[in-house]
């Protein structure tokens, strides 16, 4: 009658293909390791001196790996929570809406704030907010929708304040969300990129990547999220997204950077197989396998 | 308990160690996806998870503990019922619980940096799953780790251990046996590398000639076990990195 299949895994703990493994080559530290004793070195994040102390030595404070540039150094976690600079794109959910703001939520340290007047109304006119758009805050946003935002301004104390004043942001429709650790998204020029599958992706900066469908009429320029498409979406795009999820969720597991060639070779490399096969240990390491080798031709290529 | 032998007559105690000897580590890193950073301790029986969330915006119960200067640490304690010999509920909140938590916290407040994540709150959550004596310490062990792969800038590992004197000898890393023969109990937190001593507590009485001998063979336990940490952390570390770097 019904046939069931059984599937017999590998380990799944397995060791990295030693052909890519570059670790020797770099620095690692752990908390509490002294990184040098030179006292020209100026001290950058993930580093701490002791006050006290008369010999000046530079101490690590978390485990990762040493990045110097001149004489500043630092170190960088292999995963942390989202430090926002200015510029950057994001992704987030509304947490709470206040007066004259909402409260987002990052995946940053402190939550994130969106002004109304940062924030393109509805029709796209430029006006003084009035205490009616307060008034209907939450018609535009409410808690629980996705919205896709830059980074304005970074407070002092490492608060973020968004901006959607572009139509390429603002409130996200229909798609898949997956977020990953900030550390994997590689920072580019672009971040939305409409990919040659008829996907377009939002690699932001915090980890969170949105994944939805091209619409036809806005290729390039968004509309500002205000007319939201709840038609129902057709079974080979949401395969086309599912598809580009597991991909990206293959690459983030074996920690690959994540940028638009990656996805994009993850993408090729997975069309082999079913959807649903791309999930499987097996199947992911080949991806990510071919993905990297993919990667390395083309930096070969280019020198 | 009279007619217990700690220590043999050969010098070995009631599970075949030696006096000094650790029972076996076994510590994994980023058990869980969901934590930010997360890990798994067994030392002997004694088995524990931790997860670590955040910093993050602190929850609306911790509103009235924000500070502007530096973050809340938020510890919870908790026992699984099948986690000793006889199963027993524990209701969460329980005193003894609420002090364990309470010493971890005060742990961990004295080596995180937690001037630079002002107004956040980091929370430790500690799971019980077997307990077999040294739960404090191998609950310290298991935070370390897990905020060592939450990336939290911390001074330097922090690792505890216990000791017991029996009839003149210290015995290192004590399990549930003999933490519940009678004999006074020290356990401590060091940082290995700093060389400092975070916290120590004593239970039950020890002469204050006989306290240094404990001490120092707590120091050396710790040392131990930082060794065995510190390997795990860096295998951890080359592992990820491994992948980072070509792309």
């Amino acid at each position: 009658m019904s046939s069931s299949t059984i599937v017999i895994k590998a380990p799944s703990k397995r060791r990295n293909n030693p052909i890519y493994a570059h670790a020797s080559e770099v620095f690692l530290v752990t908390p509490g390791d002294v990184i040098t004793e030179d006292a020209d070195y100026m001290r950058g994040h993930g580093t701490y001196t002791n006050a006290g102390d008369e010999d000046n030595k530079l101490y690590a404070s978390v485990a990762g790996v040493v990045e110097r540039i001149n004489k500043l150094v630092c170190v960088k976690a292999l995963k942390t929570r989202y430090n926002g600079e200015v510029g950057d794109v994001v992704v987030g959910r509304i947490k709470e809406v206040q007066q004259k703001r909402w409260k987002v939520e990052t995946n940053s340290r402190l939550d994130s704030t969106l002004q109304i007047s940062s924030v393109n109304l509805p029709g796209g006119e430029l006006r003084r907010r009035s205490a009616a758009d307060e008034l209907t805050m939450r018609e535009y946003l409410k808690e629980g929708d996705l919205i896709s935002a830059e980074v304005q301004q970074v407070h002092n104390d490492g608060m973020l304040s968004l901006h959607t004043r572009s139509l390429r942001y603002g409130k996200l429709g229909q798609g898949c969300c997956v977020v990953v650790s900030p550390s994997l998204i590689k920072r580019r020029k672009n971040h939305i990129h409409n990919l040659p599958c008829g996907a377009t992706t939002i690699l932001a900066n915090n980890g969170y990547i949105w994944i939805s469908i091209t619409s036809g009429d806005a290729c390039n320029e968004g509309d500002g999220g205000f007319n939201v498409n709840k038609e129902p979406v057709p079974l080979e795009e949401r395969e086309v997204v599912c598809r580009l999820k597991n991909c990206i969720q293959c690459l983030a597991k074996s920690s690959v950077m994540l940028y638009d060639t990656s996805v994009l070779y993850a993408y090729e490399s997975s069309l082999q197989y079913q959807v649903k096969e791309i999930m499987s240990e097996k199947v992911s390491l080949e991806i990510v396998n071919q993905t990297i080798s993919l990667l390395e031709r083309e930096k070969t290529g280019d020198g | 308990m009279a007619g217990l032998e700690l220590i043999s007559d050969q010098g070995y105690r009631i599970d075949g160690r030696k006096p000094t000897e650790l029972r076996q580590i076994r510590c994994r890193l980023g058990v869980f996806t969901q934590a930010d950073g997360s890990s798994y301790v067994e030392q002997g029986n004694t088995k524990v998870l931790a997860s670590i969330y955040g910093p993050h915006e602190p929850s609306s119960n911790m509103r009235s503990k924000i500070s502007h200067d530096k973050c809340i640490i938020n510890c919870e304690y908790s026992q699984a019922s099948f986690s000793s010999a006889e199963r027993k509920h524990r209701p969460r909140g329980d005193r003894k619980s609420l002090d364990m938590a309470a010493h971890i916290k005060q742990t961990f407040e004295s080596c995180i940096h937690t001037t630079l994540y002002p107004r956040s709150q980091i929370d430790i959550f500690l799971q019980i799953l077997q307990s077999d004596g040294s739960n404090y310490c191998a609950c310290v062990n298991a935070a370390t780790l897990a905020i060592v792969d939450a990336g939290i800038a911390m001074k330097d590992y922090v690792c505890a251990c216990s000791a017991s004197l029996a009839k003149g000898t210290t015995l290192v890393d004590i399990n549930h046996v003999e933490e519940s023969a009678g004999c006074a109990e020290l356990s401590a937190a060091v940082m290995p590398k700093l060389n400092k001593i975070v916290y120590s507590e004593l239970n039950g009485r020890l002469h204050e000639d006989e306290i240094g001998k404990v001490l120092d063979s707590v120091v050396l336990g710790c040392n131990d076990m930082f060794a065995v940490m510190e390997r795990t952390v860096r295998e951890h570390v080359e592992e990820t990195v491994s992948n980072f770097t070509h792309s």
